[in-house]
């Protein structure tokens, strides 16, 4: 009978590779699988037997038996070796992982998934074993999408690097160094200083030698030129951080005079509206539609800093015009109090679960990702900064401001309600630190003190710009955020941070009114 | 009058001191001699006396702890469950009658975070409430500001809380992992075959004493080891630093080839930028695993955990720890922060800090109860070796050198906010205040020796 031919089978086999001990176990656990398919048995048979030998001590039998393996391998071989596996002692467990893993790579290459399909080339590229080569290039033929086939050509041609075939290791070096594979890199390297070394007189290192020298220096002329773009993004996207942050405070303290210390927590506020309008959706509305609530917070939080500025506003700041110090005290005793209140409101169970469409980054180079949130953060810096000066320049409220600003009493004089228009002033810098609170969560996190980690920068690019100027502010933030980027890579983040500082230091002792200082005579 | 075995005791200080003052005649000496023998005689009736009175009132005299744990300012996010927990334990020992009998009475008092403040309190904890021990502390500012206080009063302090290790005070016990329990295996582990056998390492840490010497101790550990010096970066940032853009980016040139692990000393709210960063630039866990130090199940139930999903944390015990106290125990934290009506009630979970707190006011009663007194000399003697089943399982408190015997888990991040353990310690790892690799020639007793001494000596 079929079955008891399976069982003398597996004796002997277990024998052969010593595993005599488990012996019993296994055949009872065959007994109790496989009794429906008797061509499954002998599969399973067969699976064992190439198990044991990878199990085995000596390499040769070791490598023949993994790529018989993993030759024939799809899902039914996946599933036989886990049931193999299920009771195998602990070397051949270690033994056969990274054949369980290379399957599970392979099949994983015809995924729907791009972002699987990705991470199992790159995977089996850093796998280092050759039998992927094949399956890799085929699966490049079919990929439509760009990254993805670039990570699976850049994954074959880093395995035929090592392989034996100097013709096609070269070509493997051309490729990669056309691909400008940044993870190449310590291979080529590696590789070039081994052939440099001693058997290189032979002419077919010397094919290997040549192109692998031009790949190193294909890819390191490309790395400078794709870190100078990173830097320079870096640079746009710290600005525009600061930026945003300090836009509401130019208005409030630039155009109005108040030092707001709780500036901080009214981004706090908008960042906590954020959170609201998240949990709010994910209660009450059906999840296809959760990943908008990102673009329902925008207005919220706006509205929500706006209604607390004018809250604040007329509680506490109308009192003070006049007073800075005073103000400044007020609004820093304010800024305590909403502190320990979002404490105790909210506790520190919170985090604003980006949206799926502001998650990862888009590749624009090999190496060089662009991450989606900071994208975003750009654009809508961009988008506060255009409605700021609409709201300024073209509409009435801002021509008001305007004059207000210019000369309190003159305005007061031809009818301006002056304490109005200061109330709206200020609850529409209050709006647009809602809103740079709101983008905030995107990088950071939702936390009671999250005000504080910002107001000194923020103050910092208001001041060093000119206060009362928002072209100030703009450049400012550019510049402030664009030097910390070129400074931190060669002086690290605490170094860099302190050489801004003491430049910025500098600066306003040069130009104690900041860069766009407010000409002539400022009426007040 | 809660301390009446200590005031006889000055009674009777005062008597032999005013003894040395004795006149110069011999008459006088003779005269003053009898005084004195009388004197002392009716100090100490009267000490015994005392002695009496407060054995009687024992059952009615609860005993005082203090909890100095931050309970507003930037560290209450993490130092609330402490208090949380320690009172669970003592709720839990009380509901059994108690420490010889008497009842624990909580003293606490919240030092806001602000490292000067915790001196004060710590001050006033000792002096003004002269509570028997105190449990508290998180970070390690806050611990080397109190320590001072607590040498000079002769305090008892249980600190819950992996820290840096190079300290041996005889008034504080450390329950929290020192560096060889923590970091140290956690890179023994990357490195080993089943950890994935990573060759370069990126130490990247706040920029304070706790990342910065653990992060010397792993660099003298990783030369020791042979990892070149090419393969170690160590960089640093500020307190709150939310900008991770430029250090994700030389990771990545970093980890480039495969075969490279970030270990993170990072601390407090910036972890969220970071993990953000590195997965918004396409970093996976595979390309580089960030191993954590200061992660735990309790911060994570704060973060959004998709980007954290696949990384690794090294810690001495996990909420998932499959023991029958532990499910015990998570179940009777969960029960008591609904009972009281704690933040998110029965939302909580539990993590290493939590249950070092836990076992260390355990720890503290097994050894009151074999002093036989809440006297502070007499309790530390009594820890030395005292056992205790806690939830991750029995821990020992070392013989001599203040620390805890612990077993040590590196666990892999879940979406969930949980940990699946992956590795684990043989048995309990014994603690070394002084690492073998920066200070090989140090140890730190209290038994043979007085607490930090020369191995070469």
């Amino acid at each position: 009978m079929a079955l008891s031919r399976v069982r003398t089978g597996i004796v002997a086999l277990i024998f052969a590779v010593g595993l005599c001990q488990s012996f019993s176990v296994q055949a009872t656990d065959l007994d109790t699988v496989n009794f429906s398919s008797v061509a499954s048995a002998t599969e399973l048979e067969d699976m064992r037997a190439r198990v044991a030998r990878l199990a085995g001590e000596d390499a040769a039998v070791q490598q023949q038996a993994l790529r018989a393996l993993v030759e024939v391998g799809d899902v039914a071989t996946l599933d036989r070796l886990e049931q193999v596996l299920e009771n195998a002692d602990r070397a051949t467990r270690v033994a056969v992982k990274p054949i369980k893993t290379l399957l599970k790579n392979k099949l994983s290459l015809t995924s729907n998934d791009e972002a699987v399909r990705r991470a199992a080339a790159s995977d089996l590229g850093a796998s280092g074993q050759a039998v992927a080569v094949p399956w890799l290039e085929a699966a490049a033929a079919r990929e439509p999408q760009y990254w993805v086939r670039y990570a699976m050509e850049e994954s074959a041609a880093l395995l035929s690097l090592v392989g034996e075939d100097p013709v096609a290791r070269a070509a493997a070096a051309r490729t990669l160094g056309e691909l400008k594979s940044q993870n190449a890199l310590p291979a080529l390297k590696e590789l070039a200083q081994q052939l440099s070394g001693g058997a290189g007189a032979l002419n077919a290192n010397n094919l290997v030698r040549s192109a692998v020298t031009t790949a190193i220096e294909r890819i390191e002329v490309w790395s400078v030129w794709a870190g100078v773009f990173e830097t320079l993004f870096r640079a746009v996207s710290l600005s525009s951080i600061l930026l945003i942050m300090s836009l509401g405070l130019a208005i409030v303290f630039g155009l109005m005079g108040v030092i707001n210390m709780a500036h901080g927590e009214l981004m706090m506020v908008g960042a906590y509206a954020t959170f609201m309008t998240q949990e709010l959706f994910r209660a009450y509305l059906p999840p296809s539609i959760f990943d908008a609530y990102f673009l329902a917070s925008l207005p919220i939080a706006f509205l929500v800093a706006g209604a607390f500025g004018l809250f604040l506003e007329a509680t506490v700041i109308r009192f003070l015009y006049g007073h800075p110090l005073e103000t400044m005290l007020a609004t820093w005793g304010v800024s305590l109090v909403l502190i320990q209140l979002a404490r105790v409101l909210f506790g520190d169970l919170t985090a604003v679960t980006a949206p799926a469409w502001l998650r990862g980054g888009a590749q624009m180079l090999a190496g060089v990702y662009l991450p989606y949130n900071r994208l975003f953060i750009i654009v809508l810096s961009i988008v506060c900064v255009v409605g700021i000066y609409t709201v300024l320049f073209c509409s009435n409220l801002g021509l008001r401001v305007r004059a207000v600003t210019q000369n309190r009493n003159m305005s007061a004089c031809l009818g301006i309600p002056t304490r109005t228009v200061d109330a709206y002033t200020f609850a529409f810098g209050s709006g647009l630190a809602g809103l740079a609170g709101c983008a905030l969560t995107l990088v950071g996190n939702v936390e009671p003190g999250l005000g504080q980690n910002y107001i000194v920068d923020s103050f910092m690019v208001v001041v060093t710009g000119g206060v009362g100027k928002l072209a100030g502010t703009i450049v400012a933030a550019l510049g402030i955020g664009s030097l910390n980027k070129f400074l931190e890579p060669s002086f690290g983040a605490v170094y860099g941070k302190v050489l801004i500082l003491g430049l910025v230091l500098l600066f306003l002792q040069l130009r104690p009114s900041g860069l766009f200082a407010v000409k002539g005579r400022h009426a007040d | 009058m809660g301390e009446n075995p200590t005031d006889s005791a000055s009674v009777k200080m005062t008597a032999t001191v005013s003894s040395d003052d004795a006149g110069s005649s011999r008459r006088d000496f003779l005269a003053q001699g009898a005084r004195i023998t009388a004197g002392v005689g009716v100090a100490a009736l009267l000490g015994n006396l005392g002695n009496w009175a407060l054995s009687y009132a024992a059952d009615k005299e609860p005993i005082k702890i203090g909890i100095l744990h931050s309970l507003s300012g930037t560290m209450a996010i993490s130092e609330v469950s402490l208090r949380d927990t320690v009172l669970m334990a003592v709720e839990e020992i009380n509901a059994k009658g108690g420490v010889l009998g008497r009842q624990i009475k909580p003293v606490i008092v919240d030092p806001a975070s602000n490292w000067d403040l915790f001196a004060e309190k710590a001050k006033q904890l000792l002096l003004q409430d002269k509570v028997a021990v105190v449990f508290g502390c998180w970070t390690s500012v806050s611990r080397k500001s109190v320590l001072p206080v607590f040498e000079k009063n002769n305090g008892l302090l249980f600190y819950p809380v992996q820290y840096e290790g190079e300290e041996c005070s005889r008034n504080v016990f450390y329950t929290g992992a020192a560096v060889n329990q923590q970091a140290v295996p956690a890179v023994e582990y990357l490195m080993s075959k089943e950890g994935g056998g990573f060759k370069k390492f990126y130490l990247l840490g706040t920029d304070y004493v706790y990342p910065r010497t653990t992060n010397k101790i792993l660099r003298a550990m990783l030369l020791a080891k042979k990892v070149p010096e090419a393969s170690i970066m160590e960089e640093y940032t500020p307190f709150h630093h939310q900008d991770y853009q430029t250090i994700v980016g030389k990771i990545k040139k970093f980890s480039a080839g495969g075969g490279a692990a970030v270990i993170s000393t990072i601390n407090g709210d910036s972890n969220v930028p970071f993990y953000k960063e590195f997965a918004n630039q396409g970093l996976r866990a595979e390309d580089a695993p960030i191993i954590a130090f200061s992660v735990a199940e309790d911060e994570l139930r704060g973060m959004d955990t998709s980007a954290l999903a696949g990384h690794l944390a090294a810690w001495n015990y996990y909420q998932s720890v499959e023991t029958p106290q532990n499910k015990q125990f998570v179940a009777n934290f969960k029960a008591y922060c609904k009972k009281n009506n704690l933040p998110d009630g029965d939302k909580r979970v539990t993590d290493d800090p939590i249950e070092a707190a836990y076992f260390g006011v355990h720890i503290w009663k097994q050894a009151v109860e074999k002093a036989g007194s809440i006297d502070v000399d007499k309790v530390r003697k009594a820890v030395y070796g005292q056992k205790f089943l806690a939830p991750g399982g029995e821990i020992m408190m070392d013989p001599g050198n203040q620390h805890t015997h612990k077993p040590v888990l590196i666990g892999e991040i879940l979406k969930n906010g949980q940990f699946k353990i992956v590795s684990r310690s043989k048995g309990l790892v014994k603690p070394e205040p002084w690492s073998e690799y920066t200070s090989p020639d140090k140890g730190c007793d209290w038994i043979t020796h007085q607490g930090t001494y020369s191995k070469k000596g």
